[in-house]
């Protein structure tokens, strides 16, 4: 087949479960594909010699590469191919943000002057992790010689996972350390079932148990263990403890019942399985009205969790325009498939309560869009005079998340951002602390699961030559040197 | 898994809890507290520690039961374990010599105030401490109160034991008596903490409380936990527990605490009917 009739293909869809189904039970909206309609879809790629797809990826993944051999149906190969660079193929093939990423650089999308016709690289990247897992058979990697160093990790979220699973390759010990009761961070407290199914991250944790990393949940390091033990006994530290820090709008109100950071909700839905109360036993706030402020796609998930947790009606309110969204266009679809109302150009700007303190409705001010302002998107400004009383009897505020100072403030002279972000060499994510490495949203701020990925990928090279050669200064010289010998 | 070591009935529904958690025994200080897990379904409820035993390495937890968790912890048996005890939580208390210390606890808050009472008094301090409740069967940890304390005045509200009254009284007399104090630490039910402060703040006593406003995870990172000290919001979790009682909104931390009142009352009931096991208070008539 030559690259013109690949280019004819129509992008392969992933069926759907239907949307007023879907609003009363937890399962997982897209439900795959079927290795016929992956093989179709693995036909678009058209093999280019330079291939800018890998260039949008932050780990790196030879995406030609997998692709012909899911082309070829050669799926044991292509799981191979995919876990060279990711360890968790099937978190990221559910939850990237292709269309900025990979699929923003892949070239049939270009000649067909629209990302969405894309080689649908995520939705592939998820078959072949899907199939893998489905086989239920475990390889295990070659075992390398100890190396006899130990390594902790703070946190068990996708940038520690990722380091995780690097350095157990590498030969050190691995030890995990985890403050909740269940590893995963945002990806089992945050992304609800309905996007990535808690099993799946399971299956990815159980993994990396077997090839021989250690988990110690409910340790918070910094106050179960000093820090100073942890830097004594092991020879590199990696930080990934998140964005874990809800920010609030700050109005009147705001401690008003009813009114929770995204974060309290999505971890009472998941984590805690509040879904299921009183079966299970923690409860939830359950809405009939229930606003979620924000637009990003925790917003999403919130908004389309309340649906699910019973609300008739679900309302997402946001400051800007649709278009200015930071939300996937995939998930602001799927809520909206799913009867989520989007109220744009409004925000919330003091919040009112009942006799005993419950909320029953937000002062909701309309807003324009004036001049760009430093994101480079237009400024919302609000409209005098245009307040107005929103009725609800629940509002969850997702507008971001800030790192977590827990962790930074119990190390002494690591050096954090004004915004307590933990500052990082960008090549090695050395900190100002020797052997102390750090990675994902505790430097980035709250960003994506790929990023924070990303960013371990990188550490934990970095901290492998720390380990190996014990140079501590200029690491990422001698980082760039060791590439040089490799290529 | 934490295993249980020891558990003792103290009062009705009270009772007390030894935990083997050895790195929890060693590190925490008083003031400080932990997560507690029952089961897999379960919830994440915040517990101060009330005393330790490196020793051992365990810690203890005094807990009365008022809901499903509470309860199913008061079938446990000596051997069982829970799945989740993570800790030590929270900013320790700020412990210095400062003088002469008033320390009142309120029926169940003098167990996380014994550990501060006695640091306290280990830092020089003159300790006196207000030990009350409604009744003299709610009054727990007396005798290692009296040994730790320069004096110790017991209150309850029908006169069971001690004085009747409240310790916002036995407070008030104290003073009228002439006895000065530098600080003041109050650890009980919020009612009880909001009445005291309104006190020292008129007698001019610096006072801190110690919160128990509902968490999930305990670590920053859901703000469940929010409360108004000073007029700005502060988590309990890492801010806290224990604040400048003069500053903190205690109507609003009130009304949070009251957010799944009714989801927990049909937790509990649906949980004892099926269980076949009860409060004591249910069974006294339900007076709380």
């Amino acid at each position: 087949m030559n690259a013109k009739e690949r280019m004819k293909i129509s992008p392969v869809d992933m069926p759907e479960q239907d949307p007023k189904e879907r609003v009363n039970n937890l399962n997982e909206v897209p439900l795959g594909y079927t290795p016929e309609m992956a093989m179709l879809e693995a036909k678009r790629c058209i093999q280019c010699k330079t291939p800018f797809c890998i260039e949008g990826c932050p780990v790196g993944i030879d995406i030609p590469g997998f692709i012909k051999l899911i082309e070829e149906a050669d799926f044991n190969g292509a799981v191979r191919k995919m876990k060279e660079r990711n360890l968790l193929p099937a978190v990221c093939g559910r939850v990237c943000p292709q269309e900025e990423q990979c699929q923003l650089f892949c070239t049939i999308g270009k000649v067909r002057k629209d990302p969405c016709k894309s080689v649908m690289i995520g939705k592939l990247e998820r078959f072949i992790a899907d199939w893998d897992r489905e086989q239920g058979e475990f390889e295990q990697p070659p075992s390398l010689r100890s190396s006899g160093k130990r390594v902790a990790i703070i946190g068990a979220g996708p940038a520690g996972l990722t380091v995780a699973g690097d350095l157990i390759k590498f030969g050190h010990e691995v030890i995990v350390f985890e403050a909740l009761h269940k590893a995963g961070g945002v990806l089992v407290y945050g992304i609800p079932e309905f996007r990535l199914p808690k099993k799946i991250v399971q299956y990815e944790v159980d993994y990396l148990e077997k090839i021989g990393v250690e988990f110690r949940y409910d340790h918070v390091i910094g106050k179960t263990i000093p820090v100073r033990q942890i830097i004594d006994d092991f020879d590199a530290v990696f930080i990934g403890t998140g964005a874990g820090l809800p920010r609030f709008m700050r109005v009147d109100g705001e401690n008003l019942l009813g009114v929770l950071s995204a974060n309290e909700y999505l971890t009472r839905a998941n984590l805690m399985k509040a879904y299921d109360f009183p079966e299970t036993d923690t409860p939830i706030v359950n809405g009939k009205k229930v606003i979620t402020v924000g637009g990003g796609n925790v917003a999403m998930d919130c908004a389309r969790t309340a649906l699910r947790m019973g609300a008739e009606r679900s309302l997402i309110v946001y400051r800007r325009a649709e278009e200015q969204m930071p939300a996937r266009l995939e998930e602001i679809h799927h809520a909206k498939e799913e009867g989520v109302e989007f109220h744009l150009l409004q925000n919330p700007v003091s919040l009112v309560g009942d006799e005993n303190g419950w909320i029953r409705g937000a002062e909701v001010i309309k807003m324009e869009l004036g001049e760009p302002d430093s994101s480079g998107r237009r400024r919302p400004v609000p409209i005098e005079g245009s307040e107005f009383i929103e009725d609800t009897d629940a509002l969850i505020v997702a507008i971001g998340n800030s790192p977590n100072p827990l962790v930074p403030n119990s190390f002494s002279d690591l050096e954090v951002t004004r915004w307590g972000g933990i500052v990082v060499n960008e090549v090695t994510g050395q900190t100002s602390v020797p052997s102390v490495f750090a990675g994902g949203d505790i430097v980035l701020g709250a960003a994506t699961v790929i990023l924070a990925m990303g960013h371990g990928r990188r550490a934990a090279r970095a901290m492998n030559l720390y380990l190996s050669s014990g140079r501590w200064v200029d690491l990422d010289s001698a980082l760039d040197l060791c590439r040089a010998e490799v290529h | 898994m934490y295993q249980l070591l020891h558990k003792e009935k103290l009062g009705p529904d009270i009772y007390l809890y030894k935990f083997l958690a050895p790195d929890i025994a060693v590190y925490r200080q008083p003031g400080q507290f932990v997560i507690v897990r029952i089961n897999e379904d379960g919830e994440r409820i915040p517990i101060t520690i009330a005393d330790v035993d490196t020793g051992e390495g365990s810690i203890t937890l005094i807990i009365q039961a008022v809901g499903k968790t509470t309860l199913q912890m008061a079938q446990m048996k000596k051997g069982d374990s829970i799945p989740t005890l993570t800790g030590p939580l929270g900013e320790p208390t700020h412990i210095e010599k400062v003088g002469r210390v008033l320390c009142v606890g309120g029926g169940i808050g003098t167990a996380p105030l014994y550990p501060v009472a006695r640091a306290m008094k280990d830092a020089g301090n003159h300790v006196t401490s207000i030990l009350g409740a409604r009744s003299s069967n709610l009054i727990i940890l007396a005798d290692i109160m009296r040994e730790t304390s320069d004096d110790l005045i017991i209150t309850t509200d029908d006169g069971s034991e001690g004085r009747k009254g409240l310790v916002t009284d036995a407070i008030q007399s104290l003073v009228d008596n002439g006895e000065k104090y530098d600080q003041c630490i109050a650890m009980g039910p919020p009612i009880m903490m909001k009445f005291v402060c309104i006190l020292t703040e008129k007698l001019g006593i610096p006072t801190i409380v110690s919160l128990n406003p509902i968490m999930v995870d305990g670590t920053g990172m859901c703000g469940c936990c929010r409360v108004t000290v000073d007029d700005s919001v502060k988590f309990a979790c890492i801010d806290g527990p224990e604040f400048d009682g003069h500053k903190v909104d205690f109507d609003e931390l009130m009304a949070r605490l009251a957010t799944y009142r009714s989801e927990e009352k049909n937790a509990l009931e649906r949980y004892s009917s099926h269980a076949g096991c009860r409060l004591d208070s249910m069974s006294e008539g339900g007076s709380q």
